[in-house]
């Protein structure tokens, strides 16, 4: 398949999946379970109407998740006993798989939720999304129920505020544009197909998940993409336009940590795959700076991307869902 | 759930089941809640809020849904007697700009964000009613009639309700109008009333020999000095109430515009008559003295009337309420049911819980008591649908 016609046949819109009647019903035939995993740390402001939502519109009225859990880092504020009050399942990421350790970072919790959750897709959804809605749900899992051949559905936004007619331009954030792009239009030419390789709304299926392994910060999306299209090739991988996502902004200091990270996930993958010569130890310390009395100074952050490996690994993993090597 | 209740006494019985149904479907109302206040709905244009309502009712399966000329938005649940019908109305306009962020927090014990008390709750009440109905295994005699109206607040002046009523051709037993807030309110009287907009206006070029001695907010206070002046009697109950007033630019601009909204309410329509023809004559005093362009615009009005504490319809919502330990806080009112006593429907407003910061950005609801608000709904409509809130013949 080039990258063209995946472009043409793997990316769609949420509204393709608007009937949830019908899609709950291929869900049924197939058999399949979906559980949908909130990896948050202090997201008291929009945890709760998450939960809600997902559970009116994607549990009781169409029965399209079985579980929704929280796998939460954490967090010193509300965030879980707000999740519990709405009814989902709240785990802290810390007494899942204590024996392995606890590690900070978002790709932790979604590894563990590999463990901890049944479904045989998973929909990881970020917490601080302030106008959520079913569909960043169904129109995530609906390519997975329709499309036996698609093992991964990757989420991007696009729905211009005002716009007449012809070319107009598209893409991720900056740290996509920036970065990631540039990154894969060097290394890894057809993932540029993706819009938005960054987004955290994503749709899996188990037998891929529990078959890759997770940096635990940022570049777990980044990883996950290169691992799919590698093993699996890119008729795997799908997009879907949700729209419009409303969430917090991070500064661009933030982001300098967040390119940081995934800089060092990609080139060691790169290396890892032989896509680049063997590296030199890579420094752990991002340097910015800031002014104090107007005298320049640096300030270091340490940002180690360590990663989990395939939990299919894991003898706890293979023995709780009965598998044999 | 009992099936047919023979007296009052039965649906009080009933209120704890009632009130634990409610609370089944909390995730459903929240739902709906959340999606009805993130859409913006100033009054002039609730079109995409009555949308999303609709389908919400279509959804439960609802018959009859539509909207009409006026852009209200209609669903009838079915009962089992076809002549037989209660309106409910919700409406669906807010006081906050589309412009301002609709987003809602939901918290473990409390909602935030415009509007969600008044009337995104009314309005989320009756989009979940049927699922409500449903689990709780209730079918009522009377059709239930859900109605959100448009044009409800300010210049809107009801004409949504308004246009409903002399369009539609269901004969209704009873209206209750549904707002958020507050639990324990009762409403079945309306007061005569109007509400004015006096606009003050000076030519641009004004004289600086005579800065101090003319402007607009100086020919504006010279009116609302003498409205103060105009006597209000304490029987028939009456007041003035001087809202807001805007005017001028800055520091050092004489203000060449004001204005002053204000509300006057009275027991007595001919007290308001009076009231308005005092202000009127006012106005055209200080427009000559101050050679202004003074203009006094009556935005909305109201007839006064309403049914009796006695009604069977305010006993039965009375003893719903004292049965809930709530303490019914009766006072008239100028919304919805003033439209409806007019039309002599008998007709209550009935909040649905607690609610805080109200017309704020930071408008704040708390969720446990809905589910009390939920039951001394459902337990008003069986007392109407039973036939215990009828006037003896």
């Amino acid at each position: 398949m080039n990258l063209n016609d995946w472009i043409k046949n793997n990316t769609v819109h949420h509204s393709q999946f608007w009937d949830l009647k019908k899609l709950v019903e291929a869900k049924e035939e197939q058999g399949l379970k979906i559980s949908l995993c909130l990896p948050t740390l202090n997201e008291e402001k929009t945890i709760g109407k998450e939960i809600v939502m997902f559970k009116s519109e994607l549990v009781d009225r169409y029965p399209l998740l079985d579980e929704i859990a929280v796998i939460d880092s954490g967090s010193s504020d509300r965030t879980r006993e707000i999740a519990e009050t709405f009814g989902a399942d709240v785990y802290l990421s810390a007494d899942i798989l204590p024996q392995y350790g606890e590690k900070k970072g978002k790709g932790e919790n979604l590894w563990k939720a590999v463990y901890e959750l049944t479904g045989d897709i998973i929909v990881y959804v970020d917490a601080d999304i302030k106008n959520i809605h079913p569909r960043f749900v169904y129109g995530l899992v609906a390519p997975l129920i329709y499309r036996p051949e698609v093992h991964y559905v990757k989420a991007f936004y696009d729905r211009p505020l005002a716009f007449s007619q012809g070319i107009r331009p598209s893409g991720g954030g900056r740290v996509t544009e920036i970065l990631t792009r540039p990154l894969f239009s060097l290394f890894f030419p057809d993932l540029t197909g993706l819009i938005q390789p960054l987004s955290g709304e994503y749709a899996v299926r188990r037998e891929v998940l529990e078959k890759i392994p997770f940096p635990i910060g940022y570049g777990v999306e980044t990883s996950h993409l290169i691992d799919v299209y590698e093993k699996w090739g890119l008729q795997a991988l799908a997009q879907v336009d949700l729209d419009q996502r409303v969430h917090r902004n991070q500064e661009t200091r933030d982001l300098g940590k967040m390119a940081f990270g995934i800089l060092r996930t990609f080139l060691y993958r790169a290396e890892a795959l032989g896509v680049i010569g063997k590296l030199p130890e890579l420094n752990t310390l991002l340097r910015q700076f800031q002014v104090n009395d107007q005298r320049f100074e640096q300030v270091s952050f340490e940002i180690v991307e360590e990663e989990r490996p395939p939990m299919i690994e894991l003898p706890e993993y293979r023995k709780k869902f009965g598998i044999e090597l | 759930m009992q099936k047919r209740f023979k007296n009052i006494d039965e649906i009080l019985a009933a209120l704890p089941e009632l009130e634990k149904g409610a609370a089944g479907v909390q995730e459903t109302l929240i739902a709906n809640l959340i999606m009805l206040s993130e859409i913006p709905s100033p009054t002039y244009e609730e079109d995409a809020r009555i949308k999303l309502f609709l389908q919400r009712l279509l959804e439960c399966g609802l018959h009859h849904v539509s909207t009409d000329e006026a852009g209200n938005g209609v669903g009838i649940i079915q009962g089992k007697d076809p002549a037989r019908n209660i309106l409910l109305v919700a409406h669906a306009d807010s006081v906050y700009s589309s412009k301002a962020d609709h987003t809602i927090s939901v918290l473990s014990d409390e909602i935030v964000g415009p509007g969600v008390a008044d009337n995104s709750l009314g309005m989320a009440v009756l989009a979940t009613l049927s699922n409500i109905l449903d689990a709780l295994d209730i079918q009522l005699e009377s059709n239930l009639v859900l109605l959100s109206s448009t044009k409800g607040l300010g210049r809107g002046n009801l004409d949504g309700l308004r246009f409903f009523m002399d369009n539609n051709h269901l004969p209704f037993d009873a209206g209750i109008c549904v707002e958020g807030a507050q639990l324990g309110r009762l409403s079945y009287t309306a007061e005569g009333m109007f509400r004015g907009l006096i606009s003050c206006k000076l030519p641009e070029e004004l004289e600086w020999q005579r800065a101090g001695e003319s402007s607009a907010i100086i020919a504006l206070n010279d009116v609302i000095n003498r409205i103060l002046e105009i006597p209000v009697p304490s029987r028939p109950k009456t007041s003035i109430v001087l809202g807001a007033i805007r005017g001028g630019k800055s520091y050092n601009i004489m203000a060449t515009q004001s204005s002053l909204r204000f509300e006057v309410r009275s027991e007595d329509s001919q007290m308001v008559q009076t009231v308005c023809e005092r202000v009127s004559d006012i106005v055209a005093d200080i427009a000559s003295k101050y050679n202004a362009e003074i203009t006094f615009e009556i935005v909305s009005s109201r007839e006064p009337g309403g049914i009796d504490i006695g009604h069977p319809l305010v006993r039965s919502s009375r003893q719903v309420m004292e049965a809930l330990g709530l303490t019914p806080r009766i006072f008239p009112s100028m919304s919805e049911v003033s439209e409806l006593i007019s039309r002599d429907l008998p007709a209550l407003t009935l909040g649905i819980t607690e609610a805080v910061h109200l017309h704020d950005l930071n408008e704040t609801i708390r969720i446990k008591p809905i589910y009390k608000g939920i039951a001394q709904l459902l337990a008003v409509l069986l007392a109407i649908d039973g036939g215990f809130c009828n006037e003896p013949e």
